[in-house]
C-alpha cells in the first residue's frame, strides 16, 4: 500500500524490467540529481557550520544505510553498529599510519577489513534470531570497544590514533568544503549501490529472508549465507563510515563509539523509516539536527524568558533526551518512520484538491 | 596461589549475584508475561535508588519509610509505562518492542544525570556496625541484609507464582494469551501488574546496591549485565535467572582474580560474562533452563 502511492496513478508496466529500475520515474531521477548538484554548489553560499552539518549527514548516513540494509531488508537485529563504525575509522588510520597505504584507498580497505569482522560477529546469526541476536550483538559492542582501549597496536589504546587528511593527486581536502565533495562522492556512490543491491537477486533474498524466512528457504535461499553475508555487506558501510569519520576528525578515540552512537544509528533508521533507502537520509538528517535544534531552543528559551541556568547546564541531557524521545514518539505514532509521511505528502497533493 | 583472596571473591560473587539474580528475574517476569525485553531495567534500580535517596536526604525521613515510598512509588511509575508507552506497542514487530525500551532508557538516563548529577551520592548510614565477621571475613551488615531480602524476594516469588491468584494469571497469559483471555484474565491488567512488580523490586535491588556503593549513573549498567546472566539461565526462566546471577557474578569476581594473578589484561571485570555470553549462544541458545523455540510450518 504504501509502495501504490509513490507510484503514478495505476500499473501501467508491461515488463518486470520496468519494475525493478533504480528510479521509480524520471522526475525522481531529475530530483536526485539536482539534490546532488545542489549539494555540490553549496559550499559557494553556505558557511563552515552548515558545510559540518551536511558532512555529518553523510558519514552517519553512510553507517546507517549499512544498518538499515541489515535491520530493515534483512529482518535482523543489531546493537553493536558502532563498533563497526568505530573498527573502520581505527582500520583506515592504521593502515595508513602503520602500513603506509595512502588514504584514499585506505577508506575501502579499511570497508572490506571491517567486513571480514562484521562477518565473524554475523555467524551467530546463523543461528539464532530475534532478541537472542540482539543480545548477542550488544555482547559484541561490548568487546570491540573492549578491544579497541585494549589493543595499543591497532587503535592506539587510551590516547587514541591520529588520521591524516584525505589526498588525492597531491591535493588535499583537508578544509571542509573540500572534504563535502568526498563526502559527498561516497554518498552517492553507496547509496546509488545499495539502490542496485536490492534490485538484485541477493537483494531481493535479504528481503526474502526478512518477510518470511521458511519461505524463503524452501524457495532455495541460503538462510545462513544471506545472514552471514547482511552483516557483511552492514559492517561494509560502517567501516566506510567510519574510515570518513575518523579523517573528518583527524582524530580516532574510542569514547566517540559507545553504545549511545549504536542506539542513535538504529534511531536514524527507525525515525527514517525501515527498509527505505531514501528514508535512510531523512532519518539520519532528523538525528544530526536534533541536538541543533534543541541547542537553539534552550537559546531561544533563555532570551524569551531570560537566562535558566539549569536548563544550560542541562543541555547535554536535554539533547541526549531528546533522541529517546524522539525514537519513542516515533515509534509510537509513526512506526514505518519519515518516509511514510513523505509518502502521505506526496500522495496529497498528487490527488488535490479531489482526494478521495 | 591467593586463596584467601580468591575465598573472599566468590563470597563477594555469590553476594553480587544474588542480586543479579534478583533484577534478572525483574527481567524474565516481563518478559515471560509480555514479551518484552526491558532494556531499561537498569533504569529502574537507578529511578528507585535516586528516588530513596531523595526521600531520605530531602525530607529526612527514616529509611524504612523512604523505602517504602519510593516501592509505592515505582509501582505506580511502572503501571504508568507500561499503559501510556508499552500497551500501544503490543502487536508490533521485535525491533520497535526492543527500540522503545532503549529510547526511554537513554531518555531516563539522562533525566537523572541532569536532575541528580553525575557525581556518586552516599546514601546517609543506615547501620551503626561498620562490618560484620562472617567465617574470617568482614562483610558489610548491608550486603548481608540485601542477600536476605533478595533470598526472601526470591521465595515470594515462587510462593506467587505458584499460589496466588495474580500469579497463576500471569502464568497462564504467560504460557498462551488467548486461551488465558477466553478464561477471564484481565491481560491489561497482568501486564500491568508484570511491569509494576518489575519495577518494585528493581528498585528494591538498586537501594540495596546504592546504600553499599553509594548511588550514581553506574547503578544502570546493572541493567545490561543481566543480560549475561538472563542468556545463560535462558530467557523465560525464573529459576535460571536467579542461577545465571549466582554464576555471573561468580564468573566477574572469578576473571577479576585471574587477571590480577595471571593475565594482566585488565578490564576483564566487566568483559568476561559477554565472552561467556556470546559462547553460550553459539553452543546452547536457548541457555541452561530456557524452553528451545519449536517452529512448525
Amino acid at each position: 500500500m504504501a509502495i501504490s502511492v509513490s507510484r503514478p496513478c495505476g500499473q501501467f508496466k508491461t515488463r518486470y524490467r520496468n519494475d525493478t529500475t533504480l528510479f521509480a520515474t524520471p522526475v525522481t531521477r531529475a530530483a536526485c540529481i539536482a539534490g546532488i548538484v545542489l549539494v555540490a554548489l553549496s559550499p559557494l553560499v553556505l558557511d563552515s557550520y552548515y558545510l559540518n552539518l551536511m558532512i555529518q549527514i553523510g558519514y552517519y548516513g553512510i553507517a546507517a544505510l549499512g544498518l538499515n540494509i541489515l535491520v530493515g531488508f534483512t529482518g535482523q537485529i543489531s546493537l553493536g553498529h558502532s563498533a563497526f563504525f568505530g573498527f573502520g575509522a581505527f582500520a583506515s588510520a592504521y593502515l595508513n599510519n602503520v602500513v603506509g597505504i595512502p588514504v584514499w584507498l585506505a577508506i575501502p580497505l579499511a570497508g572490506v577489513w571491517t567486513t571480514a569482522v562484521g562477518m565473524i560477529f554475523g555467524i551467530p546469526a546463523a543461528r539464532i534470531k530475534g532478541l537472542y541476536l540482539a543480545i548477542a550483538t550488544l555482547a559484541s559492542q561490548f568487546i570491540l570497544e573492549d578491544f579497541f582501549a585494549r589493543a595499543d597496536w591497532f587503535s592506539g589504546g587510551s590516547s587514541g590514533a591520529l588520521a591524516n587528511p584525505f589526498e588525492l593527486f597531491g591535493f588535499a581536502f583537508d578544509s571542509d568544503q573540500a572534504f563535502l565533495y568526498v563526502v559527498l562522492g561516497y554518498v552517492v556512490v553507496m547509496y546509488v549501490g545499495a539502490a542496485n543491491l536490492m534490485r538484485s537477486r541477493d537483494g531481493r533474498a535479504f528481503v526474502a529472508v526478512r518477510d518470511h524466512y521458511l519461505s524463503a528457504e524452501i524457495m532455495g535461499i541460503n538462510l545462513t549465507k544471506y545472514r552471514v553475508l547482511s552483516f557483511g555487506v552492514s559492517s561494509f558501510y560502517a567501516g566506510v563510515g567510519g574510515a570518513l569519520f575518523g579523517i573528518y576528525l583527524g582524530f580516532v578515540s574510542v569514547e566517540a563509539f559507545d553504545i549511545l552512537l549504536s542506539i542513535q544509528f538504529l534511531g536514524m533508521i527507525i525515525i527514517g523509516g525501515l527498509g527505505s533507502i531514501a528514508g535512510t537520509l531523512m532519518g539520519t538528517a532528523f538525528m544530526v539536527l536534533l541536538p541543533e535544534v534543541m541547542e537553539q531552543l534552550v537559546a531561544g528559551i533563555g532570551q524569551v524568558a531570560g537566562d535558566i541556568p539549569a536548563l544550560n547546564s542541562g543541555l547535554a541531557y536535554l539533547k541526549q533526551m531528546s533522541i529517546g524521545l524522539a525514537i519513542v514518539l516515533f515509534l509510537i505514532f509513526e512506526p514505518d518512520g519519515l518516509i511514510h509521511r513523505w509518502r502521505l505528502i506526496k500522495a496529497y497533493w498528487k490527488l488535490y484538491p479531489f482526494s478521495y | 596461589m591467593n586463596w584467601e583472596l580468591l575465598f573472599q571473591l566468590v563470597i563477594n560473587g555469590l553476594i553480587v549475584g544474588t542480586l543479579y539474580g534478583v533484577v534478572a528475574m525483574c527481567f524474565v517476569l516481563i518478559y515471560k508475561a509480555s514479551q518484552i525485553v526491558n532494556f531499561a531495567q537498569g533504569e529502574f534500580l537507578l529511578i528507585g535508588a535516586w528516588t530513596c535517596w531523595w526521600f531520605l536526604t530531602t525530607f529526612g525521613l527514616p529509611f524504612i519509610w523512604g523505602f517504602l515510598f519510593t516501592l509505592i512509588f515505582m509501582m505506580a511509575f511502572g503501571i504508568v509505562l507500561q499503559v501510556v508507552v508499552l500497551r500501544p506497542m503490543i502487536g508490533e514487530p521485535i525491533i520497535s518492542v526492543i527500540m522503545v525500551t532503549i529510547g526511554l532508557s537513554i531518555f531516563f538516563q539522562a533525566l537523572m544525570n541532569w536532575m541528580f548529577g553525575v557525581f556518586v551520592q552516599p546514601f546517609p548510614p543506615i547501620f551503626e556496625a561498620k562490618a560484620v565477621n562472617v567465617m574470617g571475613l568482614n562483610v558489610q551488615p548491608v550486603y548481608l541484609l540485601g542477600m536476605a531480602i533478595s533470598i526472601a524476594v526470591m521465595i515470594g516469588f515462587a510462593w506467587f507464582f505458584k499460589f496466588s491468584k495474580m500469579g497463576l494469571a500471569m502464568r497462564a497469559t504467560a504460557f498462551d494469551q488467548q486461551v488465558a483471555q477466553s478464561l477471564g484474565i484481565s491481560i491489561k491488567r497482568v501486564f500491568a501488574m508484570s511491569w509494576a512488580i518489575s519495577a518494585m523490586v528493581s528498585a528494591l535491588a538498586g537501594v540495596v546496591i546504592g546504600v553499599v556503593n553509594g548511588v550514581s549513573s553506574a547503578l544502570s549498567f546493572i541493567g545490561i549485565k543481566v543480560f549475561p546472566a538472563v542468556i545463560v539461565g535462558g530467557l523465560d526462566s525464573v529459576i535460571g535467572a536467579v542461577i545465571g546471577g549466582l554464576i555471573v557474578g561468580v564468573l566477574e569476581n572469578v576473571a577479576e582474580f585471574a587477571d590480577g594473578q595471571f593475565l594482566h589484561l585488565g578490564n576483564l571485570y566487566t568483559i568476561a560474562p559477554f565472552y561467556v555470553l556470546i559462547v553460550i549462544l553459539m553452543v546452547k541458545p536457548y541457555g541452561l533452563f530456557g524452553t528451545p523455540d519449536i517452529e512448525r510450518i
